[in-house]
C-alpha cells in the first residue's frame, strides 16, 4: 500500500520536474539577486526587511501558483486523456492514488521552496554580510508558507476530483484570496447579527485561515513566533488538509471515470 | 473454473448538462467466461462493449447487477493483480519513456525490482517494440501506442486479460502479430477476452464469441455452433449470357461477366436451380458453397426482427 503510494507520488514529481516546472526558479533568483542589488544600493536599514518580505512573500506567490496549476489538473486531466484506466485496473485503490498525487506535489513544492529559501538566505547574506538570531525566525515563516502549500494543494486536489480545471482553478484562487482575509472575514462576521451572523461565521471558519499562516512581515520586523501559534498552525494545516483530502477521496471513490 | 462471471450487469449513463436524459448503454447482462478460453466479445461500434470492459474494471460503476473476475470482486486488489487491460485506443503518460512507463506500472503491480528489468525486455520483444524502450512516448504513433498498450497488459504475467479492439490501429502485420500473441496466451494456459468489431479476427482465434448489439445480448457460443444456424449459400456459374426466369424467382443473385453468369442463392433452392439450367440447356461450370462466416451470423442477428422473418420465409 505505502509502496504504491510512493510510486505514484514519485511519478508526479517526475512528471512536474519533465514539465520544466522548477524553472520557475530561474525567474525567483533573477529577481531576488535584483532586489538584492538594488536595495543595497538605497538604504542600510531597511534592507533586510526588503530582502525577507519580498523574499518570503515570493516565495508563498510562486509556489501558491504552482500548487493551484499543477493541482487542478492532477485528477482531471488523467480522466480527461485516459491515462487513469490502465493505473486503476491494477492493484492500486483509488483512494492510494488521490494520496499519491498529493504528496507527489506536496513534494514537488517543498523541493521548490527549499532552493527558494537558500536564495533568501543568499540575498539576505549578501546585504548584510552576516547571519542574525532573529533570521532563524524566517525558517518558521518558511514552514509556515508550507503548511500553506499543503491546503492548497488538497483544496486543488478536492476541486479537481469533480470539476474541470478552469473551474477548480477559479474556485482555489477565490478561495486562496478569500482565506488571505479569513482574520478580517472573523472579524467582520463578529459584528454582524441574528442569522447572518451564523452564516457569516460559519463561512469565515470554512475557508482556509492563511492570515494566521502568515507571519512574513512580523518574521521581517525580527519579531519572534510564539510556540503556541506553531503548534496551532501545524494542527490547523494538517487537519484542513487532511478533511480536504478526504472530501477529495470521497468524490473520487464514487466516481464514473469517462 | 469460472473466469469471468457477470450477472444481470446494466449501465444507464444520464446525458446531457442541464435535463439530464438516461441513456442505456448496456442491458442486463449475463455472461460466464472459463478459464483457458479465448472469448470474443463481438458487436458494432456503439453496441457496449467498452462500457462492458469499464464496469469490468471498475472504473465506471454499475447501474444495477454485479460480476466476479477470477471469484473476486471487481474492486478487490488481489483479484486486479492477476489481470490485464488494453483500454480501446490506448494513451499514456506521454512524458516517460516506454521503458519508464513499464517500470512504473511493474511497480504498481508489484513486480518484484530484480525481475522487472527482464521482464520489461522481454515484453517489449514480444510487442515488437525492442529498439524503442528508451523513446519518449509523445514521439510514438498510435500503432506503436498499441503495442505498448499490449505490452502493459501482458508485464506482470497476469492469467487473465482484457483487450478492448486490440487490433485497432495496427497494419496487416501488427494484427497478424496481435493474433498471434493471443493465442500464444492461450497457449500458456491464459484466458484472454478481447472485444472486437472486426468479424475476420475473431472468427479463426475465439473459442467462444458472445454478440452484442444496441446493449443487448444477441447470441454467444461457440463460432461453429453459431455458423452452423446460419442457412448456408452456393454460388453456380454457367455459360452464357442468359439468366432463366425461374432462377430470378428463386431470389438468386446473378452477375454476368464476358461469357459467364454467376448466381449466388441459397443452398436449400441448388436443385430447383441446377434443374433449371438443365431445362434451359445451358452449360453447368461450378457449383461451390458459399464458406458461411460468422459475418452472416452477425448481419442476421443485427437485422431487425421483421427482416430476419423474411430472410427465414
Ligand atoms: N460516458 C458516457 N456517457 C454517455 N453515454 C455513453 C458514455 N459512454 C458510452 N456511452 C454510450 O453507450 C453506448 C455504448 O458505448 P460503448 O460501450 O463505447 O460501445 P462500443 O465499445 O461497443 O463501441 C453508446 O451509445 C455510447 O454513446
Ligand atoms: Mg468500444
Amino acid at each position: 500500500m505505502t509502496g504504491r503510494i510512493v510510486h505514484i507520488a514519485s511519478n508526479t514529481f517526475r512528471e512536474a520536474v519533465r514539465d520544466r516546472v522548477l524553472y520557475n526558479l530561474i525567474a525567483f533568483a533573477l529577481l531576488m539577486s535584483g532586489a538584492a542589488i538594488l536595495v543595497g544600493q538605497i538604504s542600510i536599514e531597511i534592507e533586510r526587511l526588503v530582502v525577507i518580505n519580498l523574499g518570503l512573500t515570493a516565495v508563498s506567490l510562486f509556489g501558491t501558483v504552482i500548487a493551484i496549476f499543477i493541482g487542478i489538473g492532477l485528477v482531471s486531466k488523467e480522466i480527461e486523456r485516459r491515462t487513469l484506466y490502465t493505473v486503476l485496473s491494477r492493484p492500486v485503490r483509488r483512494w492510494e492514488f488521490i494520496v499519491g498525487k498529493f504528496f507527489g506535489l506536496a513534494g514537488t513544492l517543498v523541493v521548490n521552496a527549499f532552493f527558494m529559501a537558500i536564495g533568501v538566505f543568499g540575498a539576505l547574506l549578501y546585504v548584510s554580510r552576516h547571519f542574525q538570531r532573529a533570521d532563524s525566525w524566517v525558517l518558521v515563516a518558511l514552514y509556515f508558507i508550507i503548511l500553506e502549500f499543503l491546503i492548497i494543494t488538497a483544496l486543488a486536489l478536492l476541486f479537481s476530483s469533480f470539476s474541470s480545471p478552469l473551474l477548480s482553478a477559479v474556485f482555489a484562487f477565490a478561495l486562496f484570496v478569500i482565506g488571505s482575509f479569513a482574520e478580517d472575514l472573523r472579524g467582520f462576521a463578529a459584528m454582524t447579527h441574528g442569522l447572518m451572523r451564523w452564516l457569516a461565521t460559519g463561512a469565515a471558519y470554512l475557508v482556509p485561515n492563511f492570515s494566521a499562516l502568515n507571519v512574513i512581515s512580523s518574521v521581517a520586523h525580527q519579531q519572534a513566533v510564539s510556540r503556541e501559534l506553531i503548534l496551532y498552525n501545524t494542527a490547523y494545516a494538517l487537519i484542513y488538509a487532511t478533511m480536504a483530502l478526504c472530501g477529495a477521496v470521497l468524490i473520487f471513490e464514487h466516481r464514473n471515470l469517462k | 473454473m469460472t473466469a469471468i462471471e457477470i450477472l444481470g450487469l446494466e449501465k444507464t449513463y444520464s446525458v446531457g448538462f442541464w435535463r439530464k436524459k438516461p441513456k442505456c448503454a448496456l442491458k442486463p447482462l449475463h455472461l460466464r467466461v472459463e478459464e483457458g478460453e479465448i472469448f470474443g466479445f463481438l458487436g458494432p461500434n456503439g453496441a457496449g462493449k467498452t462500457t462492458t470492459l469499464k464496469l469490468l474494471m471498475g472504473l465506471v460503476f454499475p447501474t444495477a447487477g454485479s460480476a466476479r473476475i477470477l471469484g473476486m470482486e471487481v474492486d478487490d486488489p488481489r483479484m486486479k493483480a492477476q489481470i490485464g487491460f488494453l483500454p480501446e485506443q490506448p494513451y499514456f503518460y506521454d512524458y516517460l519513456t516506454a521503458r519508464e512507463l513499464l517500470n512504473y506500472y511493474g511497480q504498481l503491480s508489484g513486480v518484484a525490482s530484480k525481475e522487472r528489468a527482464h521482464k520489461i525486455d522481454e515484453v517489449l520483444q514480444r510487442v515488437g517494440l525492442p529498439e524503442v524502450g528508451g523513446v519518449q512516448l509523445r514521439k510514438f504513433s498510435k500503432g506503436m501506442l498499441q503495442r505498448v498498450g499490449i505490452a502493459q497488459a501482458i508485464l506482470h504475467d497476469p492469467k487473465l486479460v482484457f483487450f478492448d479492439e486490440p487490433m485497432s490501429g495496427l497494419d496487416p502485420m501488427g494484427r497478424r502479430e496481435v493474433r498471434d500473441l493471443m493465442e500464444q496466451l492461450k497457449q500458456e494456459g491464459k484466458t484472454v477476452f478481447f472485444s472486437t468489431h472486426i468479424l475476420s479476427d475473431a472468427e479463426a482465434l475465439c473459442d467462444r464469441v458472445a454478440i452484442i448489439h444496441k446493449g443487448e445480448l444477441r447470441g454467444v457460443g461457440a463460432v461453429a455452433d453459431l455458423t452452423s444456424s446460419v442457412h448456408g449459400k452456393v454460388e453456380i456459374v454457367w455459360q452464357g449470357t442468359t439468366v432463366p426466369s425461374s432462377l430470378r424467382a428463386l431470389g438468386a443473385e446473378c452477375h454476368v461477366t464476358g461469357d459467364t453468369v454467376r448466381a449466388v442463392l441459397s443452398e436449400a433452392n441448388q436443385d430447383s436451380a441446377i434443374e433449371a439450367l438443365r431445362r434451359e440447356r445451358l452449360r453447368l461450370i461450378s457449383v461451390i458453397p458459399v464458406r458461411t462466416s460468422l459475418e452472416d451470423y452477425f448481419v442476421q442477428k443485427l437485422q431487425p426482427s421483421e427482416a430476419v422473418a423474411g430472410v427465414r420465409s
